[in-house]
């Protein structure tokens, strides 16, 4: 059953919206927060657990120390202040996919609190969000739904896998976030990219959406225009790619804005997002009185941190993603509409190490924003994972320079190398597809092409330089596009006896 | 009380440790001994279709492993006679309280909740025991997941106290104290988590030690309240208690809250304790707060007389104050209580345990887990479920949790003070001797306050031990003596407790335990008496 919902505009024209984010984010740590057991993704079922995955008597957890290093990290990329002092809770609640039947995570004190992330729009507006904190936690396992619709209303019984149950999670919580209006929407996608970029440029995520390395939780309530009273919020769960978040965001909006139209209030819950139908529906009532029964974990001693170690950490840290951008923008010399291109396709680092493979960086970009884009977007993956290198830009472009190959010939090379070929030359040498350089054989095919089209020859003679295309054309033609289209038209000009 | 002095079974562990070395019997003779006492003394069971109604006789054991501790008995034996060098304690068999997980045997932490459970691993205690090269004689009864302090919340019926059959061995560890006095093993390994060890130890005549939290790896001992569990040895002597310490203690990287220290040495403290003018220079300490009223007469009778040994072999006694004791039993019961609630989840039918199906209607995850519960925990545990429960629960957390740890600290304080004062302290172990099966049952405020000397120490991570002081005059029934030291100075408790052992042991003329009545004549005539 759909909800009513107000179209964006009317919505926005009555209401701003308030927004805050919670995002999980699981660490790429070889082991599992509390235990021995390894952190891998796609394994079969209930193969990566120990004793302590599956809470059995007993058994008793003890702290990844690498998780701690990358929180730390990251509440420091975060601008946050950083502990000397935090402690593990025990957040308690009876779900199978829970073995212990509560979560180990932090309350009161997690590792790092008041930071900010700047993030920029599409169009380039910058807004600062606040970080309220950063906490460690355990992921849950994965519960499947067997009969019915998949879900756990009507399904016939649940499967558990515990693989994922104790994989190192850092969860972002961040302050309310007014005053986006109508980018709301938005800022809600580039909140999620921005923290998804941050954790993938320190290295301690896979930071895959597909997979669930990076989750978003996205609250959202409306105030009445101008006005400072916090509406009731809904948060909607694991909206799981940044399109969503951006959908999600929208959706929520139009209902509470046609909820609230209607006299009527809000319920606070969680709703969950269905990319299907681009809907929420609604999921349990939440409400602040949730009782998790909070307590110390008493099985787990203090995480303390000392200033030594918190320097050195912050001493390893990448240069940060905004700084980053502004020096290769600089260094580039791209404009700032060409480098937002680059950002938003996804393939700055690679130019930038196209760049340090040898490039020029006009011709990094001619690649990776042209035919390399163009083949990715046909094959509906990242441009990064086409399985172009740096490498076959510098050489592919180093074989144009050559006048082995030109332009049309090198896209088609490109295709064979990401089709796994080998590298261009090798492509080149297997397919014969050097251009003709042998100027006999190039003599002869534009002899062939004059005599052939006697009417255009005359045209050329007579001045009209521009019709020697035709002539081009028809020797690319016979010499199938391996000809040198430069050298061949000097030919003709030479052979008309006419000035360039 | 002749069958009771058969050669093999009466021996310390250190006594039996010293038989095997000089080749004076096999560890598969003396492992033999100990399985043919506990099928003479644990009786039959009451109803063969009904487990929790418990045996005729001292129902000490849940599980006994004769045919693996026999073989490894034998491998001790082969690697003797090989000439290969093995650990002081090899040979030696031992009871493992039925809360520390084994393989190859079940462990249920007496509860039907887990009845017929296998361990997939070993205790980290375990895995030390085996490598000393112990065998394990079996698992022992206890209080349901070790809540209670008579084993009368055993879901498989309650252990008997060996001196009288109708009075409790104390709890939760009365099996493994039950099992030591009644020479049904040398050693045996419990838990104390308010008293656990030392109050049946009390209760039993046997000895008892609760070493600093953190001494001993609690990695597989199936938590009932984390921040005040600790394992620890259950023996005839002060000495084996030292010598078992020294096998289970140590850091273990898999327990976080574990003391990155070596264990000991306590054995050469034990020694030294007891030799000629061993306690000259020792301070002690009576805790003031822990005798007078409320405590039985006869406790404090043989109390009194002990502080005189002690006193006599050179010790000097004070009397202290510890003022936050009063509100300790208080504390201990939320903190307990609320550690317990959260413990207790992961019992829920879902992976591991007994799966109870809801009556009638839906078949839910949450009526399946709700079923296993009221199926499976027993009404002590879910006593304490429910007031942990509501303890840690929004809007009561700051009253009641968060008030409990405010008087740990004080507590702790207290200790602190105390120790800046004296060496060790000393109070009686518990405020009674043996009572009656049933008598408390019915009244869980007067059995927790059985506990009420034990729990101070729990909850300041100190460690203590429980000495038999002889029996009260009244009733004839074991007493013991309780002496606390500061964290990390265990060693100071096997000095002391040596000291005053050997002081009783001469006026004696041997252990106490030497006066028990013959168990197999007191099993035949509560079996005639009841038949009749």
């Amino acid at each position: 059953m759909s909800d009513e919902i107000l179209s964006f505009d009317e919505a926005m024209a009555k209401y701003d919206p308030v927004l805050g984010f919670e995002v999980h984010v699981e660490l790429n740590t070889k082991t599992k927060m509390f235990d021995d057991a390894p952190n891998a993704f796609g394994d079969e079922p209930n193969t990566n657990i120990t004793p302590v995955s599956l809470g059995l008597p007993g058994v008793l957890p003890k702290v990844n120390g690498t998780a701690v290093e990358s929180a730390i990290k990251l509440g420091l990329a975060l601008g946050c202040d950083i502990a000397p002092v935090s402690h593990f809770a025990r957040k308690n609640y009876f779900y199978p996919d829970t073995p212990k039947n509560f979560q180990t995570s932090q309350y009161d004190e997690p590792i790092a609190e008041n930071g900010s992330v700047d993030i920029e729009l599409e169009d380039g507006t910058q807004f600062t969000v606040e970080i309220e904190r950063a906490h460690m936690e355990e992921d849950a396992g994965k519960l499947s739904h067997k009969g019915g619709a998949g879900r756990i209303q009507g399904a016939e019984y649940s499967l558990v896998d515990y693989n994922r149950s104790g994989v190192p999670l850092i969860e972002i919580v961040t302050r309310p976030i007014r005053g986006a209006g109508e980018r709301a929407p938005e800022l809600a996608k580039a909140y999620v990219k921005a923290i998804r970029e941050i954790v993938k440029n320190l290295g301690i995520s896979d930071a895959r959406m597909e997979r669930g390395n990076v989750r978003c939780d996205a609250n959202v309530s409306l105030s009445p225009k101008g006005s400072e009273t916090l509406g009731t919020r809904t948060e909607t769960k694991n909206v799981n790619s940044m399109r969503a978040v951006e959908r999600a965001v929208r959706y929520e909006i139009c209902r509470h804005a046609a909820v609230l139209d209607a006299g009527e209030q809000i319920v606070q819950e969680t709703r969950h997002w269905h990319e299907d139908t681009r809907e929420t529906t609604s999921g349990r009532p939440k409400s602040d009185a949730d009782d998790y029964r909070y307590f110390p974990e008493p099985d787990l001693v203090p995480v303390v941190t000392n200033a030594e170690w918190i320097e050195r950490l912050r001493a390893e840290l990448p240069e940060p993603p905004a700084e980053r951008r502004r020096r290769l923008q600089a260094d580039w010399g791209y404009s700032d509409e060409e480098f937002r291109d680059v950002v938003n396709a996804g393939v700055m680092t690679e130019i930038e190490e196209t760049i340090a493979a040898g490039a020029s960086a006009s011709v990094a970009r001619k690649w990776w924003m042209g035919e390399i884009s163009r083949l990715a977007k046909v094959r509906e993956i990242d441009p990064g994972d086409l399985g172009a290198s740096p490498e076959t830009v510098v050489e592919l472009d180093g074989l144009i320079q050559e006048g082995k190959i030109n332009d049309k010939i090198a896209r088609q090379v490109l295709e064979h190398v990401v089709d796994g070929e080998g590298t261009p030359g090798e492509v080149v040498e297997k397919r014969g597809l050097a251009v003709v350089s042998d100027e006999g054989e190039l003599s002869s095919a534009v002899d062939d092409a004059l005599a052939s089209m006697p009417d255009v020859a005359e045209k050329i003679r007579g001045g009209k330089v521009q019709a020697a295309g035709a002539v081009v054309g028809q020797v690319m033609k016979a010499t199938r596009g391996q000809a040198d289209a430069a050298r061949v038209r000097e030919l003709i000009l030479e052979k008309l006896g006419v000035e360039g | 009380m002749t069958t009771n002095q058969n050669a093999l079974i009466t021996l310390s562990a250190s006594e039996a440790a010293e038989g095997l070395r000089n080749g004076d019997f096999t560890s598969e003779q003396l492992t033999q001994a100990h399985l043919d006492r506990i099928e003479t003394t644990e009786g039959t069971a009451v109803d063969a279709e009904d487990r929790s109604l418990g045996k005729t006789g001292l129902n000490a054991f849940l599980h006994v492993n004769a045919e693996q501790a026999l073989d490894d008995a034998r491998q001790v034996d082969a690697d003797r006679a090989a000439g290969k060098q093995l650990p002081p304690l090899a040979g030696v068999p031992i009871a493992v309280k039925d809360l520390i997980v084994t393989t190859g045997q079940p462990t249920t932490a007496a509860s039907r909740m887990l009845e017929g459970w296998m361990s997939p691993y070993d205790a980290t205690v375990v895995q030390k025991i085996r490598e000393a090269r112990l065998p394990i004689l079996g698992k022992t009864n206890l209080d349901e997941f070790a809540m209670g302090s008579s084993t009368e919340h055993s879901a498989f019926g309650c252990t008997r106290n060996p001196w009288d059959l109708d009075r409790i061995p104390g709890g939760s560890g009365g099996g493994s104290a039950a099992a030591v006095s009644a020479f049904q093993a040398p050693l045996a390994l419990g838990t104390d988590t308010g008293g656990s060890i030392r109050q049946p130890a009390s209760v039993t005549g046997s000895v008892g030690v609760k070493p600093t939290y953190g001494s001993v790896s609690r990695y597989g001992v199936i938590a009932m309240a984390s921040s005040l569990d600790q394992v620890g040895p259950v023996t005839r002597t002060v000495r084996d208690a030292a010598a078992l310490h020294e096998v289970i203690g140590g850091y273990d990287a898999r327990d976080s809250t574990s003391i990155n220290e070596p264990a000991g040495p306590y054995l050469a403290e034990a020694e030294k304790g007891a030799t000629e003018g061993g306690l000259k220079g020792l301070k002690i300490g009576v805790v003031k707060e822990l005798t007078g009223d409320g405590f039985q007469s006869g406790v404090s009778q043989r109390f009194q007389e002990s502080l005189e040994l002690l006193r006599a072999a050179g010790a000097e006694i004070v009397e202290v104050s510890t003022p936050h004791f009063d509100h300790a039993l208080g504390a201990y019961y939320l903190i307990m209580a609320s550690e317990v609630s959260s413990n207790l989840a992961k019992y829920d039918g879902v992976r591991f345990g007994l799966r109870k199906l809801p009556e009638e209607g839906p078949v839910t995850i949450e009526r399946v887990m709700s079923a296993t519960r009221a199926a499976g925990f027993g009404p002590e545990a879910k006593r304490r479920i429910i007031l942990g429960t509501y303890a840690l629960s929004a809007g009561y957390y700051d009253a009641y949790y968060g008030s409990a740890q405010k008087v740990r600290t004080l507590v702790q304080r207290d200790f602190t003070n105390a120790f800046e004062q004296v060496d060790v302290l000393v109070s009686p172990t518990s405020p009674t001797t043996a009572f009656k099966l049933g008598e408390k049952t019915d009244d869980p405020v007067s059995m927790y306050l059985n506990d009420i000397a034990t729990i101070p120490t729990n909850l300041a991570g100190v460690p203590a031990i429980s000495v038999p002081a002889g029996l009260a005059p009244e009733n004839g029934l074991p007493v013991g003596v309780q002496f606390m030291a500061p964290v990390k100075e265990d060693a100071r408790l096997y000095r002391v407790g040596a000291g005053l052992e050997a002081a009783l042991q001469q006026q004696w003329g041997g252990g106490l335990l030497d006066q028990l009545p013959d168990t197999e004549s007191l099993i035949a005539a509560r079996t005639q008496g009841s038949a009749k």
